[in-house]
Parts: C-alpha cells; sequence; structure tokens
C-alpha cells in the first residue's frame, strides 16, 4: 500500500475515534480543566510547527527563499483581518513575483 | 404524532439553512484541499476518500503538508490525529444532546464540525442533535464535492510553483493559527512549536519535528 492510502486509511480511522469519544466514552464526565487547557494549546503549536516547515524546511536542511516573502504577507493580512480569499491571493501572487525577480 | 413528524423535519431543514453561509466557506476549503492535495501527490480518488472519511479540514492540510515534505504515513497521521484531540472537548459538551445506542452515538458524534456544531448551539449548555445532522448533511456533501472539482483544476497543465501556490499551504496554515494565538501563554505554545522544527529538522526524518512540536502544547499544563 502507498503512502498516501495508508495515510487516507488511518487518518479516517483515527479521526472517527477522535470524534466519537466523547459522546460514546466521556458520556457526560468532563475532562479537566488542565487537559482542556493543553488540549487548548495543540492547536497553536502544531499549526506554528507545520507554518515553519512549509516555508523554511526542504527535506532536512532549512532554507530561505520567496516563500517567506509569501509567509509576511499572510501575517500581516491575518493581522489586518483580511479575508482569507484575499490573504490566499495575496500570499500566492508575491512569493511568485518574489521568485521571478532577477 | 403527525404533528410531532412534521416538527422534525423542520428542525433537520433549520440547521440545513442554518449553515449555507458557511456552506460557501467549506466549499472553497473543500476545493483548495483538492487542488493542494493532488499538486503534492495524491491520486483524485484519494483525496476524494479522504474527505469523505476524515471530515476534518485542517486535519487534511496537515496530514497531505507532512506527505509533501517527505514525511512518512505514521508522522502524517500523528499530526493530524493531534490536531483532531480538539474534536474531543466539542464532543464531551454535545454529548448530552447526542442519545441512544453505541453505534448511533458513534454515528451523529462524526457530524460535529466547527460550523455545524455551532449551529446546533440552542444556548445555555443544551445542543440540539437534528440541527447538527440537518446542518452536517450540507457540509459533509459540500466537501466531498468540492473535494472532487478542486481534483480536476489540479490536472491543468501549469507548474504551481510557478503562480506561487505552494504559498497557500502556509498561508492557510497562518489563517488557521490565528485565532488559536490568544493569550501570552499560547503564543509561546507556538513559537515554541516553530523553535523545536527549526532545531529538530537537521537531525531527525521528515515529518518527526512537527509531531515533537506537539510537546509545546505542555505549557497548557500549567494553566493560563
Amino acid at each position: 500500500m502507498t503512502r498516501a492510502w495508508l495515510t487516507v486509511l488511518l487518518l479516517g480511522a483515527s479521526t472517527v475515534a477522535l470524534k466519537a469519544l466523547g459522546p460514546v466514552a466521556f458520556g457526560g464526565r468532563t475532562p479537566s480543566a488542565r487537559q482542556m487547557n493543553v488540549l487548548g494549546h495543540l492547536a497553536p503549536a502544531l499549526f506554528a510547527a507545520l507554518i515553519v516547515t512549509q516555508v523554511f524546511v526542504r527535506g532536512k536542511s532549512l532554507t530561505l527563499d520567496a516563500r517567506a516573502a509569501g509567509l509576511a504577507v499572510a501575517m500581516v493580512g491575518a493581522y489586518r483581518r483580511a479575508s482569507p480569499i484575499l490573504i490566499l491571493a495575496g500570499a500566492a501572487a508575491v512569493t511568485a513575483v518574489v521568485r521571478h525577480l532577477p | 404524532m403527525q404533528l410531532f413528524r412534521g416538527e422534525t423535519v423542520v428542525e433537520y431543514r433549520a440547521g440545513a439553512r442554518a449553515v449555507l453561509p458557511f456552506a460557501a466557506v467549506i466549499a472553497t476549503v473543500g476545493v483548495l484541499f483538492g487542488f493542494l492535495a493532488t499538486a503534492a501527490g495524491l491520486s483524485p480518488l484519494a483525496a476524494v476518500l479522504m474527505s469523505g472519511t476524515t471530515f476534518a479540514g485542517s486535519a487534511q492540510f496537515a496530514a497531505v503538508s507532512v506527505l509533501a515534505g517527505g514525511g512518512t504515513a505514521g508522522a502524517a497521521v500523528t499530526a493530524a490525529a493531534l490536531l483532531n484531540t480538539r474534536y474531543v472537548p466539542l464532543g464531551v459538551a454535545i454529548a448530552p444532546a447526542l442519545q441512544g445506542s453505541f453505534w448511533k452515538r458513534l454515528v451523529l458524534a462524526q457530524f460535529v464540525v466547527d460550523e455545524a456544531w455551532a449551529v446546533a448551539y440552542l444556548g445555555e449548555g443544551r445542543f440540539s442533535h437534528k440541527r447538527l445532522v440537518g446542518a452536517g448533511v450540507v457540509l459533509y456533501a459540500t466537501h466531498v464535492a468540492a473535494t472532487a472539482i478542486g481534483t480536476a483544476a489540479a490536472t491543468l497543465p501549469a507548474d504551481p510553483s510557478a503562480w506561487g501556490l505552494d504559498a497557500a499551504f502556509p498561508a492557510l496554515f497562518v489563517i488557521l493559527l490565528w485565532p488559536h494565538v490568544q493569550g501570552v501563554s499560547r503564543i509561546t505554545a507556538a513559537v515554541l512549536g516553530a523553535i523545536i522544527v527549526l532545531s529538530l529538522t537537521p537531525l531527525t526524518p521528515p515529518g518527526i519535528p512537527v509531531v515533537a512540536a506537539a510537546v509545546a502544547s505542555l505549557l497548557g499544563a500549567k494553566g493560563g
């Protein structure tokens, strides 16, 4: 089985299980405030990790290229509460322009 | 009895109608996912089936992003599943509204995505499972159909990086990150996650640094 299909299969199964965990297993019991707070910190840690990986990582080495300009545009856009479509289009356009600079 | 049945249908419909504005956003995200997943090397069928079996956009983007960076299936699934743990508190909150057998609750729970969950909320901690299903069915159909359209767009003969489309992934993650960086401790968790990736990248196989970044969430154990 290829890497992609294995991912589709395992991710599907784990998502079904995690979504069902609250209604099936907890059944009214609430996780502690501390557990909820750790779960709340997973999203910022992982999204930041994914951003850095996408922009600065190529295989096992760190790189700095046009994608960093796209990231800067996306961050300014998010800070200014621009619409998601505008942020995506702006980041792509600036990355393409910087990449084609002589 | 007839009246009761009519009321029931009304509630499903109310959920479906209330979620329509969100469906437009889900459609855009679905098209983008289909496009990026195919560009990253998934077959169109695999991309559509992932949307059909994993009804959770940000986890799908995370998994495909790790695969595109050369990570293993294990790293891709672990990173995505860690993101999906946010469905545990959502599921706990809505649990009292999802009654019935084990299998019924398991199926109903699958309709929980942020937007359907919000539409099902009646206030004061109460939820309507009928509004959840009405909204969930609309969003699920939109998500899968939009993914299929995105995979078709990806077969157009063009070099995605020439158009800067490789910047769409990080830009999307910035959009997803933004609502979560409230307060010093969550901002610190984000910065620490980034530092973990930068320091582990030369040392470990691709995909592992992202999974390791989850350690930064332990900052939440201190409270705040």
